[in-house]
């Protein structure tokens, strides 16, 4: 469903992804690991569509399409979501009337009628469930005045709503105490549906305990450098990165 | 919250969209400004002879008068010898019911979609409408009646309640107070007059929807509202114009008179044609608008939702003259294109123990300027007098302007003043989050700005509120660029 060719990406005259290449099929968890700086958020937010960044080379194919020259928004109605690493805050603006304007953006992408007001709370109170979410939450303002945790978790609660086809995670789960964890891990879990796809951006092979990749990938110097399964997490939090670094540089 | 989205649902096309123009037949006077002009309107008016009187010295006034220029704003020079100072819709009977109503004028309210009925109907809010400059409906008026509170025009005050009008015009904002209210004093046209009586409470939001409708005819309403002792009144105003080539002038006079106890909210949502994307058309608006809080307690709150105008001159301000009285300034204040605004409040501390509370949020984009200029005054008796200010500027582009001239004036060292100024810009980062949700910019920017007026919409009453999120839209259409 995404088919990433040889991506290179700079900003502002700085190369940072540097021919990255990485296939996933429909429904496969795939984490994405490496050191600091080394392209993973710049890898997202070229994929959501971010402007400042200049992608110089390659393909980026999403359900038969490139995505390349698509506006963000046609992106993400088109299903892809990017849980920021650092969630934005909108004052004034409810996390209700957000969410529904969102929502009903991408029904209006895909030719479904609005949903009414009945019909968006009844949906909302579902997905509240799932990530644990209360009331006061969606009716305060777009993450403003949200502890680090609780924007974490609105971001899932976001992606809840909309049903992506593929999720992005950029670092979910730092900031979240050891019950948000798996409160989030649970909440992704469950739109593992067999058909959607997550990248899942982590420092902690702790999440993976709960969210099972199918592949793990290691980012280095804007390129994936190693692929393994569930076990490669395990290596790196044993043996950290230098091996890794050392076998590239060679 | 459904608002919103209808809102943004309605941000398509970018032609001010109720711009047309109704073919009322209009009974109009000749060019000009000169003593036969106002004896010609009165006459018209079949006015009593104090009230030729008062215009008359009001024009005797204006002309020893110079125009403003102290304002953030330039136009070009004012011809106020080209201008018509009289137009009515012709009368045809008195009506007794909405059927009755000129089907054209009916019709150019349903564009507008206030509907007189459907205003009856669903949300018991009476309307005194004016089209041009004579109010052509009055609804509600018997039930208001029945609580002795007054709302009709203000002609009809002058014939009916000769003594009210004869003791409080001219209290507030007397003749020789501006240029543009010594104009307004002399060839005033109609408007809206309404009396609450002592410990009244007035049930429903009253409102008025004032539209500028024949070519070159300035307008001049004004208002007065008297609010008794222990009286409340909620009072709004709101109006759209049709497109126009030629600059229509505007220069209105509001005045609120609150006695003891008394509380008077007043609320506007201003969306005259601001002229084209180059500047071209568009009504100048030059507002007096001030309450008196003449007995302690009194309470007088302007909320102001301003989108429309080429250019903005108004300063509602409250004279807080009873100890323990409150006085407050909400404001939204929008500019595009080639907009002009120069807007904000007085509050002038006269009573001990007297406060006032000032939020000002001005939006620019385009190449428009947004300026906000407040007075705070604490008179040397005014002990304890508080201020609190809070003045906000959001900027949409790089070409438009804000800028904020706040004046405080304190001659009482009990007094507490506290002013905050912030400027900022609509955040590239907030319109990403929005499109990574699927958001286009447009509609971000919508979201963003309603959550930023949030604050002030509060203030509005809710039927209002949801008119003001609309034209915030509309008028922010292709703003970011
Ligand atoms: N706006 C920018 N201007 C200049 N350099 C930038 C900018 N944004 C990112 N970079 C650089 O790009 C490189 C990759 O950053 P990126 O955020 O993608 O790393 P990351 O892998 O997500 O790191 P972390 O694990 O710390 O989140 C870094 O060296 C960073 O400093
Ligand atoms: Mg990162």
């Amino acid at each position: 469903m995404l088919s990433i060719k040889n991506l290179k990406a700079n900003i502002e005259d700085k190369e940072i992804l540097k021919g990255l290449n990485l296939e996933i099929n429909p429904g496969e968890v795939h984490a994405i690991m490496g050191p600091n700086g080394s392209g993973k958020s710049t890898l997202a937010s070229v994929l959501a569509g971010r402007e400042e960044y200049n992608v110089t080379e390659g393909e980026v194919i999403f359900n038969g399409e490139n995505i390349l020259e698509m506006a963000p928004e046609d992106r993400a109605r088109k299903g892809i979501f990017l849980a920021f690493q650092y969630p934005i805050e909108i004052p004034g603006v409810s996390n209700a009337n957000f969410m529904k304007t969102a929502v009903n953006e991408v029904r209006k992408s895909k030719g479904l009628a609005p949903l009414d007001s009945k019909e968006f709370l009844k949906l909302m109170r579902e997905k509240m469930q799932l990530v644990q979410v209360d009331k006061t939450m969606t009716q305060r303002s777009v993450n403003e005045g949200f502890s680090g945790g609780e924007k974490k978790r609105n971001e899932i609660f976001q992606m809840a709503m909309l049903e992506p086809e593929l999720g992005v995670l950029d670092e979910t789960d730092s900031g979240l105490d050891i019950d948000a964890l798996r409160i989030v891990a649970d909440g992704v879990n469950a739109l593992r549906d067999g058909k959607r796809s997550f990248i899942v951006i982590t420092h902690y092979q702790r999440l993976l305990d709960y969210i099972v990749p199918d592949f793990v990938h290691v980012l280095y110097k804007g390129r994936i450098v190693k692929s393994g399964t569930k076990e490669l997490a395990l290596e790196l939090e044993e043996k950290g990165y230098d091996w890794i670094k050392e076998e590239v540089e060679i | 919250m459904s608002e919103d989205l209808k809102i943004i649902d309605e941000v398509t096309g970018s032609d001010y969209k109720w711009g047309f123009v109704s073919n009322i037949e209009a009974d109009t006077a000749p060019k000009g400004l000169n003593e036969d002009i106002i004896r010609f309107i009165s006459a018209k008016k079949n006015e009593p002879q104090w009230m030729l009187d008062f215009r008359l010295k009001a024009f005797n006034q204006w002309k020893k008068m110079e125009e403003p220029s102290w304002a953030h704003v330039s136009y070009p020079e004012i011809d106020f010898q080209d201008i018509i100072y009289y137009s009515a819709p012709k009368p045809k009977k008195t009506l007794n019911s909405l059927d009755e109503l000129d089907p054209e004028v009916k019709a150019t309210f349903d564009k507008l979609g206030i509907s007189l009925e459907e205003q009856k109907r669903l949300s018991g809010v009476a309307v005194d409408a004016v089209i041009d400059s004579v109010s052509v409906k009055t609804t509600f008026r018997d039930e208001l009646a029945k609580l002795g509170i007054i709302f009709c025009s203000f002609s009809e005050a002058v014939r009916e309640h000769p003594d009210l009008v004869k003791k409080y015009m001219g209290s507030v904002v007397p003749y020789t107070d501006n240029y543009y209210a010594a104009l307004n004093s002399a060839v005033f046209s109609d408007g809206s007059f309404c009396y609450i009586p002592k410990g009244v409470r007035c049930p429903m939001e009253l409102s008025t929807y004032f539209r500028i409708n024949s070519a070159g005819t300035g307008q001049f309403e004004r208002t007065l509202i008297i609010a008794d002792e222990g009286a409340y009144a909620s009072y709004l105003e709101g109006c759209t114009a049709p497109q126009r080539d030629e600059n229509q002038l505007h220069a209105a006079v509001v005045e609120i008179y609150a006695h003891k106890d008394a509380q008077v909210k007043y609320s506007t949502v201003q969306n005259w044609y601001p002229g084209d994307k180059n500047g071209k058309g568009g009504v100048y608006n030059f507002v007096t608008k001030r309450g008196l809080c003449a007995g302690e307690r009194a309470k007088i709150s302007w909320t102001q939702v301003e989108t429309g105008s080429a250019i903005t001159w108004k300063y509602p301000s409250v004279i807080l003259k009873g100890d323990h009285s409150v006085g407050e300034f909400y404001s939204v204040a929008v500019t595009n294109n080639m907009q002009q605004a120069d807007t904000g409040t007085k509050m002038i501390h006269i009573g001990k123990n007297t406060s006032s509370t000032i939020v000002s949020k001005g939006i620019s984009g385009g190449k428009s300027n947004n300026s906000y200029r407040g007075l705070v005054r604490i008179g040397k008796n005014a002990l304890n007098a508080r201020n609190f200010s809070q003045c906000d500027s959001l900027l949409l582009g790089d070409k438009c302007g804000a800028h904020t001239f706040p004046y405080i004036e304190c001659s009482n060292p009990t007094a507490k003043v506290e002013h905050e100024a912030t400027t900022s810009k609509v955040g590239e980062d907030q319109i990403f989050y929005c499109n990574q949700r699927g958001i286009s910019t447009e509609d971000a920017v919508g979201l963003i700005v309603n959550g930023y007026c949030r604050e002030v919409f509060n203030q509005l009453p809710m039927e209002f509120a949801v008119e003001a999120q609309k034209l915030l839209a509309v008028s922010l259409e292709g703003s970011v660029g």
